[in-house]
């Protein structure tokens, strides 16, 4: 049992990794969401912790989408959305008048299902955040966050020389790379992803889930996956959802090899969804 | 031998085909195909036979006959009394259509006391050359005394019988041309000082009775106005307006009554447009009749439901996700609509804009009652004075009995088809431009 291999060394500490020791980066609190007079969340308690990564998995219309887009107020957006509970990022309610939306989106940034890069150049995507945001005071400082931004979305090299051809000229995996990097460019706290990979092929999906993984050191990530696997492979706890409910929420291994609710067991062996 | 081994093969192993009514579906797309080729072709014919019928009436418009006379500016005719340097008003009122005809007199070689013969000279040459000679005059009076040679207008009928408009074999006395007339025609075409030439004088003429010295200009001016008119107010507007409604306004009853409004106002008639233009802007507003400023105003109203329901076509059809991925990142919504959405939106509200200024173009009926049919000579110098537009123009001409005044109407179609069709040229060409950026 004291004989440890340098495999069972790295999984205990990714065991470590996995307590719940870190601190709070956002809270929801009894979280509800109505669309019109169809409620889609019902009291919805979930902690996100800095520097891991949260996976909501569950099946489709379970509510983890709307969960998501409550983080940075993207239901705002949808005239019918209404929002009720409470939901911190660090400790301040981001429903709070005093919040400005714009600033909040700033610190939470977001990455959709579809790779969306603006139909701009490569290097304008990136630098459109910093560039509304001010983040750069002049040329060669913005192109340095450009620069910085694409290295940590491993993007840099592929795209270094053809930074002025337009982002929509990526492939599908290398899109959603950039859209990574146009987030990261923002230099946001929380990154919020909404099944990043449903639109890429394996290849492409295994360099985001690595990317991701990467990510963790510097950011909070939440993220939407419909892959059982993928929310195995990146996330450090799992939430999972079902008809708008948070059925169980634990560190990713409990979640997957001893979970408490049958109906997780039954999802993730796949008996249902 | 081998395919009915082949055969035996297929019936043994394959089930029975069913009849599925492979045969009539193929017969009912082809029956559809050829429904969709014969409505093609009816429309191409009749847009064949109006276009045939325009050009061919129309193609001698541009075109005018002009007689090359050495002018004598006699100043016994111009100025009998020798006044004009005290009285200004003397070149101005001179009798210069008499040296015109001194001069033809002269070059057919006519005893100017043959009276009965002079007389057939009459409407030979255009009255236009009043106005001519006293422009030569009045830039130089030292021309005075001297001759020149000057390209004055034949007149409307014998520009007629010039191209060959004019039946000869109709008795003399049932039509507009002597036989001496054409008999002196011919003389000078061979002399070759009677010739066509291209007819400037369509594009800058005004209104005026004479069909020789009529044309398009003031009404070109008055169009030319009231395009830029509608195009500094309803784009802005429009363009505002549907942003306001497409990516600000709440959903709620009373935006939902505004766009069904828009909708209609779009279907109104645009003599409707006219009414409420002569009502509000001249009864009411108190601004000049005639005036092509108010025509672009009419003009405004009724291009403003084309301009907006394109705009928020346009809008609309920008992916959602472009809107996400820019508010996601913390742009307000103002900066993405306006560093996103507009520019992606673009082609689409260009399109829009000049199908409805093209619309705006050929549009008569409400011009009408705001009093833009008017026999308008002068250039106007601004919006606000008397101006016509080319479709009225068009209009007022086709009213005109004379045949000169037939063939400068359909001239004036096929300048206004010209215009119309530059500008869906430049429309198509746009939203090709700016699609293809990416």
């Amino acid at each position: 049992m004291n004989i440890m291999t340098e495999k069972s060394l790295e999984d205990a500490v990714n065991a470590e990794m996995n307590r719940p020791n870190e601190p709070i980066k956002m809270r929801g609190d009894q979280v509800t969401v109505h669309y019109g007079d169809k409620q889609a969340l019902f009291g919805v308690n979930l902690d996100v912790r800095q520097n891991q990564v949260t996976a909501l998995i569950g099946p489709s219309g379970c509510g983890k989408s709307t969960f998501l887009r409550c983080l940075n107020r993207m239901n705002d957006t949808i005239d019918s959305a209404r929002v009720g509970g409470k939901i911190t990022l660090d400790n301040e309610d981001i429903y709070d008048p005093k919040i400005d939306v714009v600033e909040l989106r700033a610190r939470v940034g977001m990455v959709f299902q579809k790779p969306n890069p603006f139909p701009k150049s490569i290097y304008e995507n990136v630098a459109y955040g910093p560039r509304i945001h001010g983040l750069a005071k002049n040329k060669a400082e913005l192109d340095e966050i450009v620069e910085k931004s694409l290295q940590k979305a491993a993007l840099w090299n592929e795209a270094k020389d053809r930074l002025n051809e337009p982002g929509t000229g990526l492939s599908g995996g290398q899109q959603q790379r950039l859209c990574i990097a146009r987030a990261i460019a923002v230099a946001p706290e929380v990154i919020l992803m909404d099944e990043p990979c449903s639109a890429l092929d394996p290849i492409a999906t295994a360099k985001v889930e690595e990317l991701i993984d990467e990510l963790r050191e510097n950011y909070t990530i939440v993220i939407v996956t419909h892959s059982m696997q993928q929310a195995a492979r990146v996330s450090q706890r799992t939430a999972m959802f079902h008809l708008g409910y948070l059925v169980e929420e634990g560190p990713t291994d409990k979640m997957f090899t001893n979970p408490d609710d049958k109906r997780t067991q039954d999802y993730i062996t796949g008996r249902f969804g | 031998m081998t395919d009915i081994s082949l055969d035996t093969l297929a019936s043994s192993a394959a089930r029975p085909r069913r009849d599925i009514g492979i045969k009539k579906r193929y017969a009912a797309e082809r029956r559809f195909r050829l429904y969709g080729v014969l409505a093609i072709a009816v429309g191409l014919a009749f847009l064949g036979v109006m276009l045939t019928s325009i050009v061919s009436k129309g193609y001698t418009a541009f075109w005018q006959t002009t007689v090359t006379l050495p002018i004598h500016f006699d100043e016994k005719i111009i100025d009998p009394s020798n006044k004009r340097a005290t009285d200004p008003n003397v070149l101005v009122t001179a009798n210069y259509p008499k040296l015109a005809e001194a001069a033809l007199i002269e070059k057919l070689g006519i005893d100017p006391s043959d009276r009965a013969t002079v007389r057939k000279l009459k409407g030979f040459l255009s009255d236009g050359s009043r106005v001519q000679l006293r422009a030569i005059v009045a830039a130089d009076p030292s021309v005075i005394g001297t001759t020149r040679d000057v390209d004055i207008l034949a007149a409307a009928n014998l520009d007629s019988a010039y191209k060959g408009q004019i039946d000869l074999n109709v008795p003399e006395s049932r039509r507009k041309v002597s036989d001496q007339q054409v008999e002196w025609m011919n003389k000078l075409k061979a002399e070759g000082v009677m010739a066509e030439h291209f007819n400037t004088g369509l594009f800058s003429y005004g209104a005026s009775s004479r069909p020789e010295t009529s044309g398009v200009g003031v009404a070109l001016i008055g169009s030319i106005y009231m395009m830029v008119i509608v195009l500094l107010l309803a784009l802005p507007i429009g363009v505002a307006a549907s942003i306001y409604l497409e990516e600000f306004a709440k959903k709620s009853r009373f935006t939902d009554l505004i766009e069904v409004n828009i909708n209609n106002l779009a279907a109104v008639p645009s003599i409707v447009f006219g009414l409420l233009g002569l009502a509000v802007f001249i009864n009411f507003l108190g601004l000049p009749r005639s005036a092509s400023f108010v025509g672009g105003l009419v003009l405004t109203l009724m291009t403003l439901p084309t301009i907006i329901i394109a705009t928020r076509a346009a809008l609309a059809a920008v992916p959602p996700s472009i809107r996400s991925a820019a508010l996601g990142l913390g742009a307000s919504k103002m900066q993405m609509v306006f560093q996103h959405i507009l520019p992606l939106a673009a082609p689409g509200i260009l399109t829009g804009t000049i199908i409805g200024l093209a619309r705006a173009l050929g549009e008569t009926a409400p011009l009408l009652l705001i009093g833009m049919v008017a026999f308008v000579a002068d250039y106007p110098k601004t919006p606000f004075d008397p101006a016509t537009a080319l479709p009225v123009q068009i209009y007022m001409w086709a009213n005109e009995a004379e045949r000169a005044f037939v063939e400068r109407m359909s001239g004036a179609i096929i300048i206004l088809l010209i215009f119309l069709m530059a500008m869906n040229i430049v429309a198509i060409v746009l939203r090709r431009r700016f699609e293809r950026r990416w």
